[in-house]
């Protein structure tokens, strides 16, 4: 197999199209132009569709529309972007429509700044739309996972019948390495009898997010629940390094877990006992991964390009057994490993920012 | 024996829940007549609005997708889009459309996106229960104008045909109204004219039906048909603002 330098994305785009993406809808925004940019350039050269919306509130509506018909589609956007998406989310959400959001992060909030961030974390596991539910957040740590958690993003879209999320941030979307893509997907079987396309021979369809009977609305609500847990149990993915004998843990994700990494293998040179958990789906969450490497001997530094997001998610997982520290950076400045390993030798020192500092 | 009159194979048997004097039934049934007539039924894909139309996808007996607030004429994009050859329409009430929903309107209009609207213009927001419409009169009560809409507070009503007519996407621009038969048949016609600009492939195509909303307006059903045609036609003159076949002579 032959590998492309490429920006990330533009790899993002690339995967897209091979997984069979169909149609794109967006709205300019930096640090994720070069997304809508490829698009317009080679989604129609290749049996797609791409449309510039008059906004991301239409954008993530023509994605509704055309994810009702059964086609694979996208929207991309960066953090303000995505702010506005959310009330479509939650339609999509709803009506359990299969779709690509990829969410290339800036800084904020407001209007905030076009450098990278990681400050839409809450956003993005929690909820952001209205309502109770869940998307798929997946966040890829390198050029390369840009374009396969695209193409995993397609099929768990269609599998749960679910909005996924990518939630990568602005250096892994213009930074160029070199990737290997999978192959061009032929035309789709998917079956989705759900799909509005046309009552030709059957009894129309009909994609609806509204219910006022309460009874009736429970238990749609029940059912998603249901859903969201089987996801839980299906599809966590994370990756470890140098976990065994590590008596500090760095936990991070994206461009954090580049920056810890490099950190990491610089600890390892002054002999310490320093490993790194990156979690690859921020929803679902590896709680269970988190909370089995939990103990009292050993510690965890969470670095993030934002206040204390998952942060929080890592406490809730290592439930209280071993203190978490956490480092960052904010505004669009990134954590060098210089930095990262200073708080690591404070932390070694017992002088660490400890539990409570951030 | 012989069938004279019958529902429309495009509606659903379902009992409307519109309140006496609301015309929107009546909308709905043209509506039901034009697929019928072009035989587009199967083809169709209907998208409903937030308003008291939200159901339509109850009443219209085609595949049918209920939009977010303002929303419709961009999930009717993304549909089209990907099924250029199948016929989609909107339905919309005029705070749907001419309120939250304007930009989407504008820019599906402007693109000439090959769809066809159906505006349904009662001057209120009836679904939330009588406040004051992008569309409602001057002096026009309501209940956020308990006073009557004031120019100074509110503004001037937004006229949608006029406002569309500027732009160069539409194929087909008409207001017709909903208050008496003559006026329903001619409303009927621009409806279906309005399907068929989309079968032709001629572009953006929308329908304003003035109608009512008796029980916000707070009148009869009768005193409402009144009230629109002495009252909403004058601010809202019926007639067609843009018509791309006019020239080769309809
Ligand atoms: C985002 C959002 N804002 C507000 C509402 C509440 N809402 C529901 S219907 C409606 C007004 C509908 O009025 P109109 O479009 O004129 O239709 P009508 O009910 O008069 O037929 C509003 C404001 C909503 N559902 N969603």
């Amino acid at each position: 197999m032959t590998k492309t330098l490429i920006r990330g994305n533009e790899a993002l785009a690339e995967a897209a199209i091979r997984a069979g993406c169909k149609a794109f809808f967006g709205y300019p925004i930096t640090p994720q132009n070069e997304i809508p940019d490829y698009m317009a350039y080679h989604l129609p050269l290749r049996g797609g569709v791409y449309l510039q919306a008059e906004s991301e509130v239409s954008a993530i509506n023509m994605v509704y529309g055309a994810a009702g018909t059964g086609t694979r589609v996208m929207t991309s956007s960066s953090s303000p972007g995505i702010s506005l998406k959310q009330e479509g989310i939650s339609y999509l959400a709803a009506g359990e429509l299969p779709c690509v959001i990829v969410n290339v992060m800036r800084c904020g909030p407001g209007l905030g700044g076009i450098h990278p961030g990681q400050g839409d974390y809450f956003q993005a596991v929690k909820g952001g739309g209205h309502g109770d539910y869940r998307l798929l957040v997946l966040a890829p740590g390198s050029v390369q996972e840009m374009a396969d958690l695209t193409t995993l993003a397609f099929d768990l879209a269609d599998k749960w019948r679910n909005p996924v999320l990518i939630l990568s941030d602005g250096i892994l979307g213009q930074m160029m390495e070199p990737v290997e893509f999978s192959p061009e997907e032929g035309p789709l079987a998917m079956d989705k009898p759900w799909a509005t396309t046309g009552a030709v021979n059957r009894k129309p369809n009909v994609i609806n997010t509204l219910d006022i009977v309460p009874e009736s609305l429970e238990k749609k609500n029940y059912a998603l629940l249901a859903k969201y847990e089987r996801i839980k149990r299906e599809e966590i993915r994370w990756e470890e390094k140098k976990i065994s004998d590590a008596d500090l843990i760095l936990v991070a994700y994206g461009t954090s877990a580049r920056v810890a990494r490099s950190a990491m293998d610089l600890a390892r040179g002054k002999g310490l006992k320093v490993g790194l958990f990156r979690p690859i789906s921020l929803f679902p969450f590896p709680y269970p991964q988190l909370k089995r490497l939990a103990c009292r001997k050993r510690q965890f530094l969470v670095i993030e390009m934002s206040g204390g997001q998952m942060l929080e998610d890592v406490r809730l997982a290592v439930e209280g057994r071993s203190k978490v520290h956490f480092t960052n950076r904010l505004g669009g400045m990134v954590p060098t490993p210089q930095d990262v390993l200073e708080t690591i030798l404070k932390i070694r020192e017992g002088g660490g920012p400890g539990e409570n500092s951030f | 024996m012989r069938t004279v009159f019958k529902k429309p194979r495009a509606m659903t048997k379902r009992p409307m829940h519109y309140c006496p004097g609301c015309t929107h039934g009546i909308i709905h049934r043209l509506v039901g007549e034009a697929i019928d007539s072009l035989g587009i039924l199967e083809e169709t894909i209907g998208v409903a609005s937030v308003g008291c139309s939200v159901f339509a996808y109850d009443y219209f007996n085609c595949d049918m997708q209920q939009a977010a607030h303002g929303r419709a004429p961009a999930v009717a994009t993304g549909i089209k889009r990907v099924l250029p050859q199948r016929t989609v329409f909107t339905y919309q009430g005029d705070g749907d459309l001419a309120s939250i929903g304007m930009a989407e309107i504008v820019h599906a209009a402007a693109r000439g996106e090959n769809i066809t609207v159906i505006f349904v213009n009662n001057a209120i927001y009836g679904m939330t229960s009588g406040q004051m419409a992008p569309t409602s009169l001057i002096g026009q009560k309501t209940t956020t104008s308990p006073r009557g809409r004031s120019v100074k507070d509110a503004g001037y009503p937004i006229k949608i045909c006029e406002l569309l007519a500027t732009l160069e996407g539409p194929s087909y621009l008409a207001r017709v109204s909903s208050h008496d038969p003559r006026h329903i048949l001619q409303a009927g016609r621009a409806i279906k004219k309005a399907f068929r600009m989309q079968k032709e492939k001629r572009g953006f195509a929308l329908v304003e039906v003035l109608s009512t909303c008796s029980v916000n307006w707070g009148l009869t059903p009768r005193g409402a048909m009144e009230w629109l045609a002495e009252n909403m036609i004058p601010t809202y003159p019926l007639g067609v603002y843009k018509d791309v076949t006019a020239k080769e002579g309809d």
